[in-house]
């Protein structure tokens, strides 16, 4: 992984941006570098200003203050039509009134191709998004899933350096989104164009990004990869942004240790001092169950006893509600495969031993709500 | 632990990104500054110019002026008089003759009656302020300056006026009761038409879309009629029925219907079909749902109908009176026709510039009528607001059920306001077509022959189809692109909300008004644009200008329904926004765009009250024919004509219908259901 990142380019830059609409802030003091050929997701809830952002690099809203620097030319004051990119919007924005071949051609025609290549082109394309037989239909015509494809191919036809996705799948059903999801991954790959998409849908941005940017109120809260974002979350809004996490009103102790209700917990390592406030989390799927009986290794503390008060079975894993008198009425999640839960014959209302790993329980200030932890 | 504040980074200071502009960028600012432009010519410019005049008087001041008279040897004994002292002794010039226009000329010699040219007396005169003005001859003297001529010479000598801003216009508007009694009539009719035709087409619109009567489709039709022809038309009709040999005189009881009686009726005729369309859409989007819960909770249809029905409606019914208050207070063409002694301010305007030449009280009047134009506007835009932000909040539309009893009543009701509508229109057919009316009713073609009449004669027709053709093309075509432009153009806030606002005054300003203030600004020596005047072209502008505000919000509400993301795409493709524009934009905007070109093309054929001060000889229009006709006495050829213009406009309408089936039916497949 370490390795591609490094012999890759960076392809786009984006160094102190800005935006504000009067008096808001909707973009505050973005710096941000994608490499070549990479598929980035913005990713954050509603309003946190990855529209702003995309639209921003593409130019239809040009930023209020800082620089965007693509393929090592400064476009910060460029307009749209003189950027390098192609893009996909929500509505797809298909010319209702010119096919499907047409509404693909648009941007073909007149830069200097014969009618034949535009033709061959438009071929290419349709085969490429996998509907070589639709060209003379309209876009009305076509399902919600070949629209957003002939959206793409519209966007990719003059082979832009940047794909700028906004919300692309979001207007479909769930079963054509989770498709169509491995087919721009794949197309995206395919070409090697390097790639930003806006999501709201974590899921999404988990299952197609090469590395995510997690947004919020206009900043940028952490950038990595998928499995960085999940497993080492930067502050507690990330952490709970994508995929469950526990969270345990805790107090910090000496020696990368926290006080659950009555319990000492080990934990990561962290900068607390003694008897302040802290938020302990740790992912449900991070759990390790054992039988009842588990006698605890004296090097691998962090084990409690918990009743499991609820299972709910959900296809590859059940998913427990389990209390612990002495965590001060706090429930933990946890996250079970179908196998353990067999291997332990874990039921409503038995008891079972959890271990929560020192080194996967985060510590995070109370404070959270408003900052990172480090 | 560092508890960063999320309000830091400060913004940092400069450095602001200035976006270059692309070519379309330019290009299309440039192109909404040519439409801003072209309003502001033809608009504001002309209503500043006429407003200003209403506030300005140009008035001799004879105070400002000392002259002395020397003896027969030419030594100045007498020591100097005041003109103004001169005049009261003499009382040769009353207020009325020192009022004046800005290039009106006061001969000095007046003042004295022994006053001889060849008399060897000399005269000195001066201003006593730097201001004071007067010509010898042709060269100007202003100031202080003593000037001394002999008799010959002081023959020559006449005094400029003196402008001043002011309320003095107004102050002799108000102290002349023939005036300002218009004021009260205007309100009386506007006010009463608008409550009866509000009732009526509520009514109206209520049949059509809450019962199952039958006939529905062809009383939709008839209520749209008088859409069709000049406002003046059902005076003439109500003349033929009401009139001294009218039909149905005795049904008056004495009076007169040439007044107030008939202007009501003729008002309520032509302000029908508007206030119908707008409560009909109101009644259409209200939603069913309201009316099942009513209905479940077993509320009575009276109560249903004060709790839902009204409420639901109010700011259609609202609009509507507004619309109709404004139609009423600001028509020329009915009052004229049938107003008879009783004189309303449009009429006003009409009179002081065309009959007495009295231009700068034709402005004031102006001003008086824009007043109330103005408000009725400006709430009715609110009520629209309003009517739109429901609309966005909606809803199962409502399906009458049967119920034969109210469906026959509602059918009694609609047929005889389908009665009135056609009758009007049949009676102004008959008398065109009658000999002689009342002696000889026997049928025949003699009104027709318009060439033997005042009024322009068949030319008149012509010229209206040119200017209705011109109208609907270069007005369809400026107003369209112009609401795309700010509709759809990048940044440019500010010029964007200025040019929106310029849009909607037209609808604001009155067409009398408008046409008076085109005699003020385009018939000026020192206006470039002067050869304008008398031309077809003015015709053409004043016309479009006029009808541009209702146009502007057709074409802005069709572009608004479009994908607001298509000119980014384009940008993305290197596309130019013009070859969006007409690949894209235009087909998608088809339909409006002939919505636009009927209602231009019909208004420019039947508007009478910008274009009566703008026509030439050369450039006579039937719907002017038509009140000139009348004017002459010439009634049945007015009424002919009169259905002229109703027939070309049936006939445009008809051929739009096509075109709009056509091209749905072409488009079909795109449109998708
Ligand atoms: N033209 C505008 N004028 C004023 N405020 C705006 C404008 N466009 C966006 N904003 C504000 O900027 C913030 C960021 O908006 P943006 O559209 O980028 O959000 P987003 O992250 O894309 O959200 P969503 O997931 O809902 O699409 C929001 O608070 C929004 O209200
Ligand atoms: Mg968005």
């Amino acid at each position: 992984m370490k390795d591609i990142a490094e012999t890759r380019e960076s392809y786009l830059e984006i160094i102190g941006l800005w935006k504000m609409f009067g008096d808001f802030v909707a973009l505050r003091d973005i710096t941000l570098s994608i490499d070549e050929g990479e598929f980035v997701c913005f990713l954050g809830p509603s309003g946190c200003g990855k529209t702003t952002l995309l639209r921003a690099i593409a130019g239809l809203d040009i930023q209020t203050r800082g620089r965007i620097v693509q393929a090592g030319q400064d476009i910060s004051d460029l307009p749209a039509s003189a950027r390098d990119f192609g893009i996909v919007f929500q509505s797809y924005a298909l010319f209702p009134n010119l096919t499907i071949r047409r509404n693909i051609a648009f941007g073909l025609e007149n830069i200097g191709l014969s009618r034949e290549k535009i033709r061959q082109r438009v071929d290419e394309l349709l085969d490429l998004v996998g509907l070589p037989d639709q060209g003379e239909k309209y876009p009305a015509q076509l399902s919600g899933g070949q629209q957003q494809r002939i959206a793409l191919a519209r966007a990719i036809a003059m082979s832009p350096g940047l794909l700028l996705l906004d919300e692309p799948l979001s207007a479909l059903d769930a079963k054509v989104r989770v498709h169509l999801r491995h087919e721009v991954k794949e197309l995206q790959r395919k070409l090697g164009v390097t790639t930003v998409m806006v999501t709201h849908d974590q899921e999404e941005a988990l299952a197609m990004a090469d590395r995510i940017v997690v947004m919020r109120d206009g900043v940028i809260e952490q950038i990595g990869p998928p499995t960085e974002i999940y497993r080492e979350p930067r502050s507690l809004f990330v952490a709970d942004f994508i995929g469950e996490m526990n969270q345990l009103a805790a107090v910090a102790e000496d020696g990368d240790a926290v006080r659950v209700g009555e319990v000492r917990l080990d934990s990561r390592q962290h900068d607390f001092k003694p008897g302040e406030q802290v938020i302990a989390a740790i992912r449900p799927d991070d759990l390790i169950p054992h039988e009842a009986g588990h006698k605890p290794d004296a090097d691998s503390g962090n084990c409690l006893r918990v009743r499991l008060r609820e299972m709910e079975f959900l296809g590859s894993f059940w998913r427990c509600s389990l209390g612990h008198q002495s965590l001060g009425g706090q429930m933990l999640i946890g996250d079970f495969s179908v196998n353990a839960a067999r291997r332990l014959s874990l039921e409503e209302g038995g008891e079972m031993m959890i271990e929560l790993p020192a080194s996967r329980l985060m510590i995070f200030g109370r404070d959270e709500s408003e900052d990172g932890d480090d | 632990m560092a508890m960063t504040d999320r309000a830091s980074p400060a913004i940092p200071r400069g450095g602001r990104i200035r976006a270059r502009l692309s070519r379309d960028d330019v290009i299309m600012r440039a192109s909404m500054v040519m439409i801003a432009l072209y309003l502001l010519i033809t608009l504001i410019l002309p209503l500043y110019v006429m407003f200003s005049k209403a506030f300005t008087t140009n008035t001799f001041d004879l105070s400002q002026y000392e002259v002395q008279v020397s003896n027969e040897e030419g030594e100045f004994e007498n020591p100097p008089v005041n003109l103004a002292v001169l005049n009261e002794k003499l009382g040769v010039f009353g207020p009325a003759d020192l009022a004046t226009s800005s290039d009106g000329r006061l001969p000095v010699t007046r003042l004295f009656p022994d006053f001889s040219f060849r008399s060897p007396v000399k005269y000195r005169i001066h201003g006593t302020t730097p201001d004071a003005a007067m010509l010898v001859g042709s060269a100007l003297h202003k100031g202080t300056e003593w000037v001394e001529l002999d008799s010959n010479t002081f023959r020559r000598v006449v005094l400029r006026p003196k402008k001043e801003r002011g309320f003095e216009n107004f102050r002799a508007y108000f102290s002349t009761p023939a005036l300002f009694n218009s004021i009260e009539n205007s309100l009386f009719i506007a006010t009463v038409t608008t409550i009866i035709t509000v009732l009526l087409a509520f009514g109206f619109a209520y049949a059509l879309n809450r019962s199952c009567m039958r006939f529905k489709g062809a009383f939709r039709l008839i209520a749209m009629m008088p859409i069709l022809v000049p406002s003046l038309l059902p005076g003439i009709a109500l003349v033929y029925l009401f009139g001294n040999q009218g039909i149905f005189k005795e049904l008056l009881m004495g009076e007169s219907i040439y007044g107030p009686i008939g202007i009501i009726i003729g008002s309520v005729f032509f302000t029908f079909p508007h206030a119908f369309i707008i409560i009909s859409t109101a009644l259409a989007i209200s939603d069913s749902r309201l009316y099942e819960a009513a209905t479940a909770l077993r509320a009575s249809p009276w109560r249903i109908f004060w709790t839902v029905t009204i409420p639901g409606a109010r700011y259609g019914l609202i609009s509507a009176a507004f619309v109709v208050f404004n139609l009423v207070i600001t028509d020329f063409g009915l009052p004229k026709v049938i107003g008879g002694q009783y004189n309303v301010l449009a009429v006003d305007i009409y009179k002081q510039v065309i009959g007495q030449q009295n231009f700068s009280m034709g402005a004031v009047v102006s001003v008086v009528l824009v007043v109330p134009a103005v408000i009725a506007f400006a709430i009715d835009r609110m009520m629209q607001g309003r009517q739109v932000a429901m609309l966005t909040s909606r809803s199962v539309p409502y399906q009458p059920k049967p119920n034969p009893k109210a469906d026959r009543a509602w059918f009694l009701y609609s047929l005889m306001i389908a009665v009135f509508i056609v009758g009007i229109l049949a009676m102004c057919q008959f008398a065109a077509l009658v000999k002689f009316w009342p002696y000889d009713l026997s049928l025949s073609l003699r009104n027709y022959q318009f060439d033997l009449m005042d009024g322009g004669g068949w030319a008149s027709y012509r010229n209206s189809l040119k200017l209705g053709i011109l109208t609907a093309i270069a007005g369809t075509s400026v107003i369209f692109f112009g609401a795309y432009l700010v509709e759809k153009m990048k940044g440019f806030e500010w010029g964007r909300n200025i040019f929106q606002g310029m849009a909607m005054l037209p609808m604001a300003i009155p067409g009398m008004v408008l046409g008076l203030s085109y005699i003020f600004f385009f018939n000026n020596p020192d206006n470039p644009l002067r050869f304008l005047y008398g031309t077809l072209a003015i015709l053409v502008i004043s016309t479009v200008t006029h009808f541009y505000t209702v146009s502007h919000l057709t074409a802005v509400t069709a572009l608004k329904q479009m994908d607001g993301e298509f000119e980014s795409v384009a940008a993305s493709l290197k596309q130019s926004q013009l070859k969006l524009f007409r690949r894209v934009t235009v087909p998608v905007s088809l339909p409006a765009i002939l919505d636009i070109s009927i209602y231009l093309f019909v208004n420019a054929l039947t508007t009478v009250s910008a274009v009566v001060f703008l026509y030439s000889p050369d450039t006579t229009l039937a719907s002017i024919a038509v009140l000139n006709m009348d004017d002459a006495g010439d009634i049945a050829p007015a009424a002919a004509m009169g259905m002229m213009i109703f027939y070309t406009n049936a006939g445009a309408r008809i051929l739009h219908a096509v075109l709009s089936k056509g091209i749905l039916a072409r488009t079909q497949a795109w449109r998708g259901r």
